[in-house]
């Protein structure tokens, strides 16, 4: 296949930074999308160019590391799935692909299409955790876990913090992100003694960080590499809106 | 290349507890309530439900048109002296309005404060416009549609409460502004009219959902019923709302 | 027989205590020195890396009181690999009642590493498997559970106990956040400094003692130093020498490359697992490797052909066409065998002209009788994410065509030479984790990395540090060590950037990639490895020559950071190579031609090669240290799992 790839270059956080057109021959079907854009940067290096700069590391959909903005759908529209899983069959011949990085002022750009997540980090350190030192956790089976709940919390806890649900949301929102983790303790017994300064703490740092409010457009689960249901939000809002009393 | 020394940190004191927080970059807002975009929604679904319950009542009322010019002028009337004896005149109504007022003000504060943080959020428009991912277009409409409705409502209170912009007047009775306003001379205020009502089906039909999924109340099990529940109360109100012109344009209400 | 090493003085672990085995590590925690809580907080420690090791460590320090500044390459510390292992954790627990115990998990786990592990470390890690699941639990990991609330196991690649405790097909994932929000807690408390997309690029040593590292500010540029009073490394493992792997892309061998050439020895770089069930190469633009969790063994059949070169689609093949050949080899265990024979076996029916798929490199992996056996339903929930990764990769339905799988690199069972409190051999460079070696030997066991990684970071580490500190703090570093690694770092930049060659960094990554597959991969000869080693340093030459990194040293650049990364891979594939030719017998992950018995199975040679080989970064080459292993416990067997 051959295509067309037009690539936001921006060469630090203080250069505006603008679209870039390329072409790349000869892909083949079975690549993944990160594939076809390493074949694109070898060249770039050759030539003397700065390759394209994109965040990725473990390849197979689970670090959420990788994330770009293709043809105007976070992670592409193939659905559940990350980018790095994304592979070229999905797409024409001589298609023209547009390639964005995740647009959110929480989420600067660093260069290209790398952005800087770190406002995730500091949302999970405002609650999103149990507090148990080593060492001094109970027999794992002296509480039993209903199975639903278990497996519901599992459902959350399988967010992968790629940022694409702020992406994809009109409002630059992360609540999907924030519900997510706080779905997941919220559901476990373990979870309880600190649900509801949880929820506070992790909401107030999500709005700190420059985050949109949700208003519940969807957007995000649908672009959601890992299907993280929107009935998390709920309880967010339940959560917080208990501490809130 | 510059270097950036870190030196003798390895017998240094660490760094008091919190101080890490207090990082240049991390960014800290002691919110209230209202200030956090949780509460900003759960203020706009309390005021959304109060809005909501007014539309039933007065959609019930409207409907009282069909009844003829007696019951319907009486119906009105009788909306001044609500609470009466007990109250003197006009007491119950007045609260209600301003009780209404304040929910649209609250409502619409709660929305343009959003609104606002969104554009915050996204400073950089993306190049290829977003498809919507998520199939509905009715939540994208939510603050267009909320726009118009407002424009709406001032003219509606122009036309058939006040009576400014109607043709009989400040002095006809609410059945006379009633059957006047929607005359067919004056098709295109029906047409505003019809577009407006379509415009709430629309408000309601995410807003409705919304409103549960904003105060916690929606969960995996019940987001089919309350999508049917939207759907179904928001298509209630566009007929009803609709019944009247419609009485009036058959000439059913004459 | 020339030699490209020269032995050095026997090496030994001092620190494991005498005595009854049970009782080793109780007695290693009462002996190790405390440290007065109110010294903890001046007591600096460098933590580099934030995988299930370095996380549950950075964040166990933390909350004791020391003073800790950790380090990682990627843009949050929950990215790190860890969060890739699928299948699940190994814990004693005996839950099933089935007749597990600490004793038969450590007994396992020296079998299953081919006598080749400590028992003293092994037992220890058995012991503490119980207060992991513990741990992970009181953090929220959403195990997966029953009916009745309580936790689900299953049976794992090799075990006939069910042990292993899983969260669907991601406890890796599962397990990584836990640790990460417990260092994301830290963070907060102010008691860990974090430091994301920093790349560690050298050690500081001075005055024998581990004081420090010099790490690149990977957005800026910037070469930064850090000293502490101790550091750590939990950098995991050097698959990617290989190119092709299951590990992330940005794995590396870099810094404990560096550490070695400071002076840790390095401990059997050759012991290297290859997994079984990974999805095959499709192309030469291949940039990794995707690994199908060994679970899939539990239900999936695999079998190739009888006939060589039978390209019929798989539905088309009658079943008395069908060779199961892990079933025929090894009744007992059938499909169930550990990772280093099931990869072996698919290697040699591929190298019989049997394999399936493009290429021919591949077996088939199949679930139609599982499907018929449980239904499909029963086959998607417990595998259905699997399906659908596979199913994303290859176009094709695992549901109505059988999988294709290969074997790929996966673990590397070598790494830096720790004693029982995971001290290396410089003083106050402590290792655990994948980057160490002692705990599997010269193979592991299915859902044995997570609960090595975390046994060291939360348990192990923490106790046993606090031994080295209690003499700290260490006092001011010596500038002149600090300067001089510094400037180390810089020349190595500046000679990759001002190289204007013709080839990119990953095209020679892939070069020598392959050569390390053909040559030192699943089966190695002394033909192959000498042939390697003389390839190795000319490629490295033509590399140093010949490499073009494009952008500069002040920036964001992955090119550069790629380059620097390759040319470690290659010092550390010349250590690979001598030290596979060394060792002439076959154990676990290393598997000689030369030493196999009649029926083609690994041939140990225990008189020979009891010991671990500890490296030493001597300026003639390496220098070879041996540390005899003695099993008092587990009797020296040739594995069988026919």
């Amino acid at each position: 296949m051959n295509l067309t790839l037009k690539i936001w270059r921006q060469k630090d956080p203080q250069d505006k930074g603008r679209m870039v057109t390329y072409r790349v021959e000869d892909v083949s079907p079975d690549m993944s999308f990160l594939e076809m854009l390493d074949v694109l940067n070898e060249r770039l290096i050759l030539e003397g160019d700065e390759p394209v700069a994109f965040d990725h590391d473990c390849r197979e959909g689970i670090c959420g590391m990788c994330g770009m903005v293709i043809n105007g759908v976070a992670h592409g529209e193939q659905v559940a799935t990350t980018t790095c899983q994304l592979h070229m069959r999905h797409f024409e011949d001589n298609a023209v692909i547009t390639i964005e990085p995740w647009r959110a002022a929480p989420f600067p750009v660093v260069k290209d299409l790398v952005v800087d997540r770190s406002s995730f980090d500091r949302i999970i350190q405002a609650g999103g955790f149990i507090s148990v030192p080593a060492g001094s956790a109970p027999d794992a089976h002296s509480v039993p876990v209903k199975k639903e709940d278990a497996d519901n919390a599992f459902d959350a806890a399988t967010c992968i913090a790629c940022g694409a649900c702020v992406a994809a949301c009109p409002n630059g929102s992360a609540s999907l992100f924030t519900a997510a983790k706080i779905t997941h303790l919220s559901l476990l017994p373990q979870g309880q003694p600190e649900r509801e300064s949880r929820a506070k703490a992790m909401v107030e740092q999500m709005d700190a960080e420059g985050f949109g409010g949700c208003t519940n457009t969807g957007e995000c689960t649908a672009v959601c590499p890992k299907g993280i249901p929107l009935d998390t939000i709920a309880r967010m809002n339940r959560d917080y809106l208990r501490a809130s009393k | 290349m510059t270097a950036t020394i870190e030196r003798g940190s390895a017998t240094a004191s660490i760094n008091p507890p919190g101080d890490a927080t207090a990082d240049k970059k991390t960014p800290r807002r002691r919110g209230g309530f209202l200030s956090s975009s949780p509460g900003k929604k759960a203020v706009m679904a309390v005021t959304g439900a109060v809005m909501v319950l007014f539309l039933v009542a007065h959609m019930a009322g409207n409907l009282k048109s069909f009844l003829g010019a007696e019951e319907f002028n009486a119906y009105a009337a009788s909306l001044r002296t609500l609470g009466e004896p007990i109250l003197p005149h006009r007491t119950l109504l007045t609260v209600l309005e301003i009780v209404l007022v304040a929910a649209l003000v609250l409502h619409m504060w709660a929305a343009i404060t959003l609104a606002r943080r969104a554009g915050q959020a996204r400073p950089v428009k993306y190049a290829v416009r977003r498809k919507s991912q998520a199939g509905g277009y009715a939540i994208h409409a939510m603050r267009y549609g909320g726009t118009a409705i407002f424009l709406f409502l001032i003219w509606h209170l122009l036309d058939l409460t006040f009576g400014t912009v109607n043709p009989a007047g400040g002095t006809g009775t609410p059945y006379e502004r009633l059957v006047e306003g929607f005359a067919p001379s004056r098709w295109w205020v029906t047409l505003f009219y019809v577009l407006a009502v379509l415009a709430v089906g629309q408000h309601l039909r995410h807003g409705l959902w919304s409103a549960f999924q904003s105060l916690g109340r929606a969960g995996r099990r019940s987001y089919r019923g309350l999508n049917v529940f939207a759907v179904t109360v928001s298509v209630l109100m566009v007929v009803g709302f609709l019944a009247v012109p419609a009485g009036v344009m058959a000439g059913v209400i004459k | 027989m020339t030699m490209n090493y020269t032995e050095g003085a026997p090496i030994r672990d001092t620190k494991a205590p005498e005595g009854p085995i049970e009782d080793r590590w109780e007695k290693r925690k009462f002996s190790a020195k405390l440290v007065n809580p109110a010294n903890k907080r001046k007591l600096h420690v460098i933590v580099v890396g934030t995988g299930l090791a370095g996380g549950s460590a950075a964040a166990t320090l933390g909350e004791l009181g020391y003073n800790v500044t950790s380090f990682c390459y990627q843009d949050s510390p929950r990215r790190a690999h860890s969060i890739a292992a699928q299948g699940g954790i190994n814990a004693a627990k005996n839950y099933r009642g089935d007749g597990d115990s600490i004793y038969r998990l450590f007994y396992d786990t020296v079998k299953g590493g081919d006598f080749r592990a400590r028992e003293s470390n092994v037992y220890r890690l058995a012991q503490v498997s119980v207060n992991i699941i513990d741990q992970a639990v009181a953090q929220g990991v959403p195990f997966a559970r029953e009916y009745g609330g309580l936790l689900d196991t299953r049976s794992f690649g090799g075990a006939q106990v069910s042990r292993t405790f899983y969260a669907r097909g991601q406890t890796g994932q599962q397990l990584l956040l836990g640790a990460y929000q417990a260092l994301e807690r830290q963070i907060a408390a102010g008691t860990v400094k974090m430091h994301t997309r920093h790349e560690m690029l050298d050690l500081i040593v001075a005055d024998g003692r581990a004081r420090g590292v010099i790490v690149r500010d990977m957005v800026t540029g910037e070469i930064e130093r850090h000293t502490a009073d101790a550091v750590v490394l939990a950098t995991g493992g050097y698959g990617n020498v290989f190119f092709l792997s299951t590990n992330a892309k940005g794995c590396n061998t870099t810094a404990i490359w560096r550490a070695h050439r400071r002076g840790a020895y390095f401990a059997n770089p050759c012991y290297t697992q290859i997994h079984p069930t990974c999805i095959p190469v499709s192309g030469d633009y291949q940039s990794k490797l995707t690994l199908m969790s060994e679970s899939l063994r539990n239900d999936g059949r695999v079998w190739v052909p009888v006939k060589k070169g039978d390209t019929r689609p798989a539905a088309q093949i009658p079943e008395d066409e069908r060779d199961y050949y892990l079933e025929r080899i090894y009744p007992a265990f059938g499909n169930l065998v550990p990772r280093d024979i099931a990869s072996r076996a698919a290697k040699n029916v591929c190298d019989e002209g049997r394999g399936v798929g493009p290429g021919g490199l591949g077996v088939y992996l199949d679930f139609a009788d599982a499907i018929r056996r449980l239904g499909r339903d029963a086959v998607e929930k417990k595998y259905g994410n699997l399906f659908e990764m596979y199913e994303r990769i290859t176009g094709e339905d695992p549901y109505t065509q059988p999988m294709r799988i290969y074997p790929a690199v996966h673990y590397t069972m070598g790494g830096l030479w720790v004693d029982y409190d995971l001290q290396s051999t410089i003083p106050g460079l402590f290792v655990i984790g994948e980057a160490n070696f002692s705990d599997h030997g010269a193979n592991r066991l299915g859902a044995s990395a997570l609960m090595q990684g975390l046994a060291d970071g939360y348990f192990v580490l923490p106790t046993t540090i606090g031994d080295y500190l209690a003499n700290g703090p260490y006092g001011e570093v010596d500038e002149d060590a600090v300067a001089e690694a510094e400037t180390a770092v810089r020349q190595k930049i500046e000679r990759l950037l001002t190289n204007d060659g013709t080839r990119t960094a990953d095209s020679y990554h892939r070069e020598l990639g392959k050569l390390m597959w053909d040559y030192c991969g699943m089966e190695r000869t002394e033909e192959s490895l000498r042939k390697a080693l003389e390839r190795i340093p000319e490629l490295r030459e033509e590399f140093w020559k010949n490499v073009k990194v494009s952008g500069t040293a002040d920036e964001l650049n992955q090119a550069l950071e790629r380059a620097g990364r390759v040319a470690d891979f290659f010092d550390l594939a010349e250590l690979m190579c001598i030290d596979a030719l060394h060792r002439t017998e076959s154990c676990g992950g290393h598997f000689r031609a030369e030493s196999q018995d009649a029926d083609g199975e690994a041939l140990r040679d225990d008189e020979n090669f009891a010991y671990v080989a500890a490296w030493e970064h001597g300026p003639e080459g390496p220098v070879l240290h041996k540390e005899t292993l003695e099993y008092e416990y587990v009797k020296m067997t040739q594995r069988s799992y026919k």
